[in-house]
């Protein structure tokens, strides 16, 4: 017969104090847990939406990045004569010139500089992005020092209100609108005309060239056919592979370092579940003999005190990610080391994280508690009751 | 001595407990004292940068190059001694995952403005008269173990291609801050091939490293040589060394935030473990202590007692600790040596450990010794286990 539940419940509550501090050791390993597998996961979401499966980035051939990248206007202009690319609601082809480049701005808090990415576009660029919401202002004519600047843009970087001006490459660019791009990286962005960019910061070619595929299971074709073009050397991706791959070293960085810390820091915790457990079988050695002699086996007391160690580590494991959801509300903006430059993100929490999260923390409780459940199981009735 | 004595049997009276409470304590100094080693590795370029030279790039930012005319200018600047240049390259050692720093390099200006890169005679001649020869750091050549005479094939991402390279000269550090992960070529050898592939990529530098006469004079001469090229096409940014890594550190804050905040955590953390041991320990004890006070000692022995046995887990686990934190940080550097070129426990991470156990001592015992000192002496005496 199992002990009751009951008799697990009111010894953690006799000694409150005790119980709290173990918990909470374990509440905050599992909150560091969390946190930091959020964080990854964050970071990795923002960029997977903000590419689209059917758009297809191109840039050159080696480059890693679109700031590394240059297409001479001609290789451009091959690219864009592809029969797959889709045509739009103007009869035209949906496809896109445009040039990234890095500019340093000031952050609105400490002043510090850091590199945001200005996107030189098109005038497809919005169509092909149809995640991009203009919140406040109007769009920048075509022809004009006008810009755009994205959400976290405006909330992180100093002279990014509506009217004030941008100075850089010898130009004063002028903000007129704020465009909203949800959770994608185009919120950490500057967008103005592709032909201004390319005069003010003297680059006569571009970064890539993006384009929608009129057929989405194209993309092979139409990617063999460019890479294997001895003219461009250019190579080919899908919009949501790119920016997948950009994310990916940081998304790395975060889960290793996650990994590690928490492993180190549960070994903390987990000594201090066996302490505690410990102590409430020592404590416990008269209990322990009644309850024997009343005819309980070895086994249910085992189960008990194993039962007394998961309802820790749950708690625990509860708490923390209590504590944790709350990071939601934090938005993180630093360097993507990939790109060099300024991205914000999320801490996002997902279901697979609360999974593990749980079954992490009663994992805890279970290392922590099996050690003393078997010291408590292999007690002798009258050993016990003696001592008592 | 007896105090001592005391303290140290009445802490080992629960072996078992008292011996996981001191390896917790183990655990969470070493934990803190490499989360403290990654902050200061991340602060490390800072660390190795000199007060006496300078950082001129183009003022729109690292990415946009400055023509090399700018060369001959800078040099007539007064304060100014060394002029040097060259270009993040950015190169591929077969694939992402071996990532280290590659510079294009004017050689002989540049190797004496860095005086803490130290070459041997020998190699820097042959170094200088091999224009597609390279000089890397003592660390990098034994990850990959390159030998003199080795070729190194990088793969561009920057400048197109792949590029060869003969390994003429292995530098070691003057110290322990100096980055012994860099691998840097004659600039000219980028040049010259972009002349051939891309003409308008040529003779453009991607920054000036100035070495100016007396650290003193750096400030001025930083103005003086950005007033030189305002308002034209391509305006720089001068800033000193130390400025211009603390900007690198400074984009990534939002990380190295969060790694001393976690570190703030596991001492928290700790700090649970032992204030729950020292609670139990004072629970079994309520009874020798209305003992003590029937005898007449007074509250501040028992507090002396309980504090006096919280330091001395503490002292123990922290020497623990430490003594960890050498190898492992050892094995850490060596295995992530291409995240953190330089990982070495600086003094000032002992004094941390030091300080954080003594508080986290301190603070566990306060609840407990307050439990012990206001029970009465009736109570205490009735109360059994």
């Amino acid at each position: 017969m199992a002990i009751p539940f009951s008799y697990n419940m009111r010894n953690l509550m006799t000694r409150r104090l005790t119980t709290v501090l173990t918990a909470g050791g374990m509440a905050l390993v599992v909150f560091v847990f969390a946190a930091i597998l959020m964080l990854a996961e964050g970071l990795q979401k923002t960029l997977v939406d903000t590419g689209s499966h059917d758009n297809v980035v191109i840039i050159r051939k080696g480059s890693a990045a679109e700031v590394q990248s240059g297409i001479e206007r001609d290789k451009a202009s091959v690219v864009e004569t592809q029969p797959e690319i889709a045509i739009g609601m103007d009869g035209l082809k949906l496809s896109a010139k445009e040039l990234v480049v890095l500019i340093s701005l000031n952050k609105r808090v400490t002043g510090k500089s850091s590199n945001v990415v200005m996107r030189g576009i098109g005038p497809n660029s919005l169509p092909l992005r149809p995640q991009v919401r203009l919140v406040e202002g109007r769009l920048p004519r075509f022809g004009s020092s006008e810009i755009i600047v994205g959400k976290s843009i405006y909330r992180s970087f100093q002279n990014t209100d509506i009217n004030d001006n941008i100075y850089s490459g010898l130009r004063n660019w002028r903000v007129v609108g704020i465009f909203d791009a949800g959770a994608t990286g185009f919120s950490s962005e500057i967008w103005g005309d592709v032909d201004q960019c390319m005069q003010a910061f003297r680059r006569p070619v571009y970064s890539s060239v993006i384009f929608k595929l009129r057929n989405s299971r194209e993309f092979d074709i139409v990617s063999a056919r460019i890479e294997s073009d001895p003219r461009l050397s250019l190579e080919a991706r899908r919009e949501t592979k790119y920016y997948r791959d950009q994310s990916e070293m940081m998304a790395k960085f975060l889960r290793i370092f996650g990994w590690s810390l928490t492993i180190i820091f549960s070994l903390g915790a987990i000594i201090g579940a066996m302490i505690t457990m410990y102590a409430a079988v020592a404590n416990r050695t008269g209990e322990i003999g009644t309850l024997r002699a009343l005819g309980f086996r070895r086994r249910s007391i085992l189960t008990a005190f194993l039962v007394e160690s998961l309802i820790l580590g749950f708690t625990g494991g509860c708490v923390g990610l209590f504590l944790a959801s709350f990071m939601q509300l934090i938005t993180i903006s630093t360097m993507n080391f990939q790109t060099f430059s300024e991205l914000a993100f999320t801490f996002t929490l997902t279901f697979e994280i609360i999974y593990e999260a749980l079954l992490f923390s009663l994992i805890m409780g279970f290392v922590g508690g099996v050690l003393p459940a078997i010291r408590a199981s292999r007690m002798y009735i009258v050993d016990a009751l003696r001592t008592a | 001595m007896l105090i001592l004595k005391l303290l140290f049997r009445n802490a080992f009276r629960h072996r078992m407990r008292t011996g996981l409470t001191i390896l917790g304590i183990a655990i969470a100094i070493l934990a803190f004292g490499m989360l403290r080693t990654m902050v200061s590795a991340w602060y490390a370029g800072v660390e190795a940068s000199s007060a006496g030279r300078l950082v001129t790039r183009n003022a729109i930012s690292l990415i946009f190059p400055l023509p090399i005319s700018y060369k001959d200018k800078i040099r007539q600047v007064s304060g100014v001694k060394i002029v040097s240049y060259g270009n993040w390259f950015g190169g591929l050692y077969i694939d992402e995952k071996n990532f280290f720093a590659n510079f294009a390099v004017e050689p002989s200006s540049y190797l004496a403005l860095y005086p803490e890169f130290i070459l041997s005679a020998v190699e820097e001649a042959s170094f200088l008269r091999d224009r597609k020869g390279f000089i890397a750091g003592q660390k990098l050549v034994d990850k990959y173990g390159w030998k003199i005479g080795t070729t190194v094939t990088l793969k561009g991402t920057i400048f197109p291609g792949n590029w060869d390279f003969v390994l003429r000269g292995i530098y070691h550090g003057k110290d322990k801050t100096a980055d012994e992960m860099q691998f840097m070529f004659h600039w000219d050898y980028l040049n010259e091939t972009m002349k051939k592939t891309i003409p308008r990529r040529a003779d453009q530098v991607g920054f000036y490293m100035i070495g100016v006469t007396h650290p003193d004079l750096a400030a001025d001469v930083a103005v003086s040589i950005d007033s030189l090229f305002k308002n034209s096409l391509a305006e720089t940014l001068t800033e000193t060394e130390k400025a211009f890594a603390l900007t690198f550190v400074s984009m990534t804050e939002a990380i190295v935030t969060a790694i001393k905040v976690v570190s703030f955590v596991v001492i928290i953390i700790i700090l649970a473990v032992l204030a729950n041991t020292m609670i139990m320990t004072t629970r079994e004890r309520i009874g020798e202590y209305a003992v003590l006070k029937t005898l007449g000692f007074g509250g501040w022995h028992i507090a002396a007692m309980i504090f006096g046995e919280s330091l001395v887990i503490t002292t123990l686990g922290c020497a623990l600790g430490i003594a960890a934190t050498f190898p492992a940080a050892k094995i850490f550097g060596d295995t992530l040596v291409l995240f953190f070129p330089i990982f070495y426990v600086e003094p000032k991470t002992l004094i941390f450990d030091l300080a954080a156990a003594t508080a986290v001592g301190l603070i566990a015992a306060i609840l407990p010794t307050h439990r012990a000192i206001m029970i009465r002496i009736a109570d205490g005496l009735r109360r059994i286990g």
